[in-house]
């Protein structure tokens, strides 16, 4: 094959760029898939930007990151800087404050996701017409469902407001603790609608569920590889989307370590530069770059802990688990029924929380012996999202490096892309708009945060271009 | 009759932060009549809000507007893009008018900004120019609407 008979597709959402996203296929005369990568641009400078500002004011800083999940990246910086002021067990309403923004933030992320971004996909397929195939169309023809997302949405982020004081930069975790508790007012509006989100919790999974099962045989090796998993576990092997210790495991569910303490993170996880993309590989240190890679994310969640303590999740963790024999599930579309699980277990949690007197208590901060290095690890929706920061002497900080969790599914979702790539595209005459999106929806089935820093008018969202191989615009696409 | 302004952008991304910081001064103002939100970006509940109001201004910076901002109506339209957690003004109105049955008046303000590809505080110095005419028209406005 000549290099001047190949040709490149270029799939580019141009729009922001921090989480800027491109697609790109190298294929040949008839077709056939070369290359296939993803690339994600990331966090250009922002170690930088924090450096020299004093700790206390990282938790709130480092919410710019990202708009779609600033309350992540606020209590992953909080717990470091927990670290930092030596408090080593906060109070038990520092630690349920925190929980319940966390489980808000869960409950309307996951929703958010599954109603208004994959719903389309599911409901009118993969290759649907475009026009129809967006929120909009969900919102025409299956109105209740877009209802039922938009308020659970604002559920969750009416959590978030109440515990972390506002929707921007919000201040609520603190290091050492929380600045505010929860007023019998604020828990009184959160218990009258609980039982119709714990209903549509419900509802949610189902709806998953039976999609997932129904059409197992053309989900299953949709974008699908054997993998393996990491996420923090509770030290009794419960899912704990707060906090816990470091458990990764292989395809096969053999553990490859266990109970890690993620202060020491930097001896078990690696991260690679590889020259075509901005993003980092991160990999298992002790397996290499070629055997260490792994996913995060609720179906990896969901294939490490040993049990959910929620009840109504956890038997809906044991019906996932039963599809792969108990075995870890390795289907990448399985993700969205692993999302709607987590999604339950939120509002499970939030249930109990609301009910804890806890929230109401006046204990919000502990200190200790200063530390001048802290770590701080989280679950966020889309995955294990590592803090760690130096401070000198000044308090302030002189190092940061972030590990989010579309980082660590970097290596994933590029294979996903290339299987996709391979199985649907490769070959085709024609490459419609509805083939492209099959690899979208692989990605999407991450839920990967591309859109994060900037908004603003006038930029496009999506550009589709076909280069040859000597780099002639062929075709774009732009929606 | 009820109006709403919603600010929105990302204040760590430079000019990014124009509709936040718009919004942030007319609250310091508490203009009679207008009620004053922000976010980091449109999001489809932002609908649920805007099917309350009768009037709705969603401000934004803008990349290549006319100087120093746009202001014009707008009516739902529009969809939301590749796998972005944020959805556009007119997708919003069209969520209202499906879902909760209202479409409000509305319009874009889109506020000319000038360096957004970094990190960093504070708005350039032409936006910060940009914004003052910004903020004074909408008193005005919210004058009018006030009479």
């Amino acid at each position: 094959m000549s290099a001047k008979t190949m040709k490149r597709v270029i799939i580019e959402p141009v729009t922001r760029v921090e989480g800027h996203g491109k697609v790109s296929l190298l294929l040949d005369e008839k077709n056939h898939v070369k290359q296939a990568r993803l690339h994600i641009v990331e966090f250009r400078g922002f170690e930088r930007f924090i450096q020299g500002r004093p700790y206390w004011e990282i938790p709130v800083l480092v919410q710019r990151l990202c708009g779609i999940c600033p309350v992540s990246h606020h209590l992953a910086a909080a717990k470091a800087m927990d670290v930092i002021v030596g408090a080593d067990k906060l109070s038990p309403t520092a630690e349920k404050m925190r929980r319940l923004m966390h489980y808000g933030q869960m409950f309307q992320s996951h929703a958010l996701h599954f109603f208004h971004l994959c719903s389309p996909d599911l409901l009118f397929g993969f290759d649907a017409d475009v026009a129809i195939r967006n929120v909009i169309g969900v919102a025409r023809k299956y109105p209740d469902l877009a209802v039922q997302g938009v308020m659970m949405r604002k559920y969750g982020q009416e959590i978030i407001k109440a515990t972390a004081g506002k929707k921007i930069h919000g201040t609520g975790a603190i290091p050492g603790g929380v600045n505010k508790n929860l007023s019998i007012a604020e828990r009184d509006l959160f218990l009258k609608d609980l039982e119709q989100m714990l209903a549509w919790g419900r509802s949610a999974v189902k709806l998953a569920k039976d999609y997932t099962v129904e059409h197992l045989e053309k989900l299953a090796p949709f974008g699908s590889f054997d993998s393996n998993h990491l996420s923090l576990i509770r030290t009794d092997g419960a899912l704990d989307l707060y906090h816990g210790n470091l458990r990764a495991i292989n395809a096969g569910g053999e553990k490859i370590f266990d109970q890690v303490d993620y202060q020491k993170y930097y001896d078990y996880i690696v991260e690679e530069v590889r020259d075509w993309s901005y993003m980092k590989f991160p990999f298992i240190k002790s397996l290499g770059p070629e055997k260490g890679w792994y996913r995060v994310g609720p179906l990896a969640r969901l294939n490490t802990a040993d049990f959910i303590d929620t009840p109504e999740a956890e038997k809906e963790r044991q019906e996932f688990m039963g599809v792969t024999k108990g075995k870890p599930n390795n289907i990448t579309m399985a993700y969205h029924w692993a999302r709607m699980i987590e999604t339950l277990h939120s509002i499970e949690k939030i249930r109990d929380l609301l009910h804890d007197k806890d929230l109401q208590g006046k204990d919000l901060v502990v200190k200790g012996q200063r530390r001048s290095e802290g770590v701080g690890l989280i679950e966020a929706p889309r995955g294990t999202l590592f803090h760690h920061y130096k401070i000198n002497d000044q308090d302030q900080v002189v190092m940061a490096n972030l590990i989010v969790s579309t980082t660590n599914n970097n290596t994933p979702m590029n294979l996903a892309v290339q299987r996709v790539a391979e199985d649907h595209i490769s070959g085709q005459p024609k490459i419609t708009e509805g083939l492209l999106n099959h690899i979208e929806v692989a990605i999407r089935a991450y839920d990967p945060c591309l859109s994060c820093a900037t908004h603003a008018l006038g930029r496009m969202p999506l550009v589709v271009e076909i280069f040859d191989h000597e780099g002639q615009l062929v075709e774009r696409r732009e929606r | 009759m009820r109006r709403l302004l919603i600010g929105f952008g990302n204040p760590g991304r430079k000019d990014d932060g124009l509709g936040p910081m718009l919004a942030r001064i007319l609250e310091r103002d508490g203009i009679a009549g207008l009620d004053v939100d922000s976010d980091y970006q449109l999001t489809v509940e932002d609908a649920e809000a805007v099917a309350r109001y009768d009037e709705v201004v969603f401000a934004d910076a803008s990349v290549n507007g006319h100087e120093p901002f746009e202001f014009k109506p707008i009516v739902a339209g529009g969809s939301p893009g590749f796998s972005s957690h944020s959805v556009e003004p007119e997708a919003v109105l069209m969520l209202a008018k499906t879902l909760f049955g209202r479409e409000p008046k509305a319009y874009v303000l889109g506020i000319r900004g000038y360096e957004f590809n970094e990190f960093g505080e504070g708005l350039s110095a032409g936006a910060e120019a940009n914004l003052s005419e910004a903020v004074a028209f909408v008193r005005k406005w919210a004058g009018e609407w006030g009479r």
